[in-house]
């Protein structure tokens, strides 16, 4: 039976911070003036006038000893060297790929970077040249590091390990960039029966955990087969509890997307977009999380 | 229209989900995503709908303007569409790109109200053969999301249910020149009967299954899709196909039960929120845009 539920807009209301830790974050939008101690050094975000330390972006200020800077709530993803990114293929060029990454140039995947078929290790030649469009074409998702920025701030990526390279069936959720919290690993089977990549760039990729790890696969074979009802519903259920929390500006990383599915399950699956559910949700996730820290 | 690129393996996802009943958000095939109605916005119109249905935003507003009655139907007064597709919706919008779609959705809602029994005409005739009331329904696309047309459709129903147009009076002079009065009271208006207004549903055929309502990613992997215009009592009145691929006699007519069925359900919750943003009357907290 179709379900259709029409509801009035409500205006939101704001959220009271939760306990804060050292204290309220200082906001500043862009033309605000930070601090007018030259002292300081000028990190991204900022920008020297007239002896003021202005702010060039519309985010909290943080300091770290003489360093500030601003960190913006969104904005484009800016890259660092080491940074774990899901990109897509936009287009095909002569010995290298462009892939599209949410940043203001695109990212660029020279040829050289990518493991060959059987993991050979030579000089790439025309042939592999002419069979770039074999591995990699556009509209295709793949999984990078990030090898070096250049000097206009596009991004060169690498996908020189096994744990990279294409992806294949599972869903992708984009979320602003600053929304995913810098952790060692970023790749993550959660126990409940998916696995998750949150790239840095705020593209996040879900999929369903793979049955055995194929040392030799690195991206070169997809899984065609279809995918058992009972992981689509926990891929589904994944996606809207990362929709929630991104709604309600969390940051999203391993631990508060578990707590947010723990949190999900007595709904139903299509019920966690509606937004009281979602409020709900995202309350108890946090005090999860404040439980966890203090 | 608005397009995102997938790889294979994203629509093969999306394909087989959908056999099994279980799209990508949890949704059913004959599922909705949450619609948000809001009518009164726009002050200087008279009437006027804002609907947002996930991340497609629409914006309808009506005017009604005094004019001349059509030659071959003179004593009924008629209504003018006009799409403006904005850029803010999306890039390829920008400039003269909408122009295409725009006119698209405007032909398809003139066929959709082409019909004699969906908005009563000879309501908005005040002077057989020289005066009548002209409605231009404007929609303004500010966000593309996916399903257009039903959204659209919503709203255009919302902003006529929500017009408000004044009532006026035709006194004839002894010469024999007509003059038109305007009451005073500004709340002295006649409202349009909306109860056969139809809706917009669209169907998209999406592996061996058709959905109802799809996001951008699903319309990506969908080469054909059904737009059918179903009133509250479950009535047909216009159909349309798009896409490239093609549709046997047997979907059609799958899609075509599918739609009235949906239809239906969908005039039921539209009626059910106007009457209780009616109800609320001036006590309303209106949001706006700036909420």
């Amino acid at each position: 039976m179709a379900e259709i539920t029409m509801r009035l807009p409500v205006a939101p209301k704001a959220v009271a911070p939760s306990a804060p830790r050292g204290g309220e974050k200082h906001l500043v939008a862009p033309g605000d003036t930070i601090t007018t101690d030259t002292g300081y050094m000028r990190g991204h975000g900022t920008y020297v006038d007239e002896e003021k330390l202005i702010a060039s972006v519309a985010g909290a200020v943080e300091r770290v000893n003489k360093l500030v800077c601003v960190k913006a709530l969104k904005t484009r993803y800016n890259g660092e060297v080491g940074d774990i990114v899901v990109g897509r293929i936009t287009e095909v060029q002569q010995k290298r790929w462009k892939v599209e990454t949410n940043s203001r140039l695109d990212s660029v995947l020279l040829l050289s970077s990518v493991n060959l078929p059987g993991g050979e290790l030579r000089r790439r030649s025309a042939e592999d040249e002419l069979a770039m469009r074999d591995y990699l074409q556009e509209g295709d998702l793949i999984s990078a590091e990030v090898q070096s920025v250049f000097s206009d701030g596009a991004v060169s990526l690498h996908t020189r390990s096994l744990k990279y390279g294409k992806l294949g069936q599972g869903v992708l959720v984009q979320v602003s960039p600053s929304l995913v919290k810098r952790q060692k690993t970023h790749f993550h089977d959660l126990p409940c029966g998916a696995s998750v990549i949150l790239g840095n760039n705020g593209f996040i990729w879900i999929y369903p955990t793979p049955e055995q790890k194929d040392e030799e696969a690195g991206g070169f074979t997809t899984n065609l087969e279809p995918v058992p009802l009972s992981d689509r519903e926990v891929i589904s259920r994944l996606r809207n509890c990362i929709v929630a929390l991104v709604t309600q500006k969390l940051m999203l990383f391993d631990t508060s997307i578990l707590y947010c599915y723990e949190a999900s399950l007595p709904h139903q699956i299509k019920d966690i977009l509606k937004p009281e559910v979602m409020e709900e949700i995202v309350l108890e996730t946090r005090q999860k999380l404040l439980d966890l820290e203090g | 229209m608005a397009s995102v690129v997938l790889s294979e393996a994203e629509k093969l996802y999306i394909v087989h989900g959908v056999q099994e009943d279980l799209r990508v958000d949890g949704r059913g095939c004959e599922d909705y995503r949450c619609v948000e109605v809001e009518t009164d916005v726009v002050s200087n119109t008279s009437g006027s709908a804002r609907v947002k249905l996930g991340h497609t935003d629409i914006l309808v507003g009506v005017k009604a303007e005094m004019g001349t009655p059509k030659l071959e139907k003179p004593d009924e007064g008629y209504l003018e569409f006009f799409v403006d597709c904005s850029a803010n919706a999306t890039p390829e919008f920008e400039g003269r790109g909408g122009e295409e779609l725009g006119t698209e959705i405007a032909n398809t809602l003139y066929r959709v109200f082409s019909s004699e029994s969906s908005v009563d005409l000879k309501s908005l005739c005040i002077n057989p053969r020289e005066h009548c009331w002209v409605v231009y329904v404007d929609v303004l696309l500010l966000e593309c999301g996916g399903n257009l047309f039903d959204a659209i459709s919503i709203a255009v129903k919302a902003a006529l249910f929500n017009t408000r147009i004044p009532k006026v009076r035709v006194l004839e002079d002894e010469e024999g020149s007509k003059e038109i009065e305007l009451s005073d009271d500004p709340y002295d208006c006649i409202r349009l009967n909306v109860v056969d207004v139809p809706c917009i549903v669209t169907l998209s055929k999406i592996g061996y299954r058709h959905v109802v309502d799809a996001t951008l990613q699903e319309e990506a992997c969908s080469l054909a899709s059904l737009l059918i215009s179903v009133t509250s009592k479950g009535a047909l009145t216009s159909m349309k196909k798009v896409g490239k691929g093609s549709l046997d006699p047997e979907s059609i007519f799958e899609m075509m039960e599918t739609g009235k069925r949906v239809g239906k359900s969908l005039h039921i919750a539209l009626q059910k929120i106007l009457d209780e943003e009616e109800s609320l009357g001036t006590s309303r907290q209106k949001v706006g845009f700036l909420g």
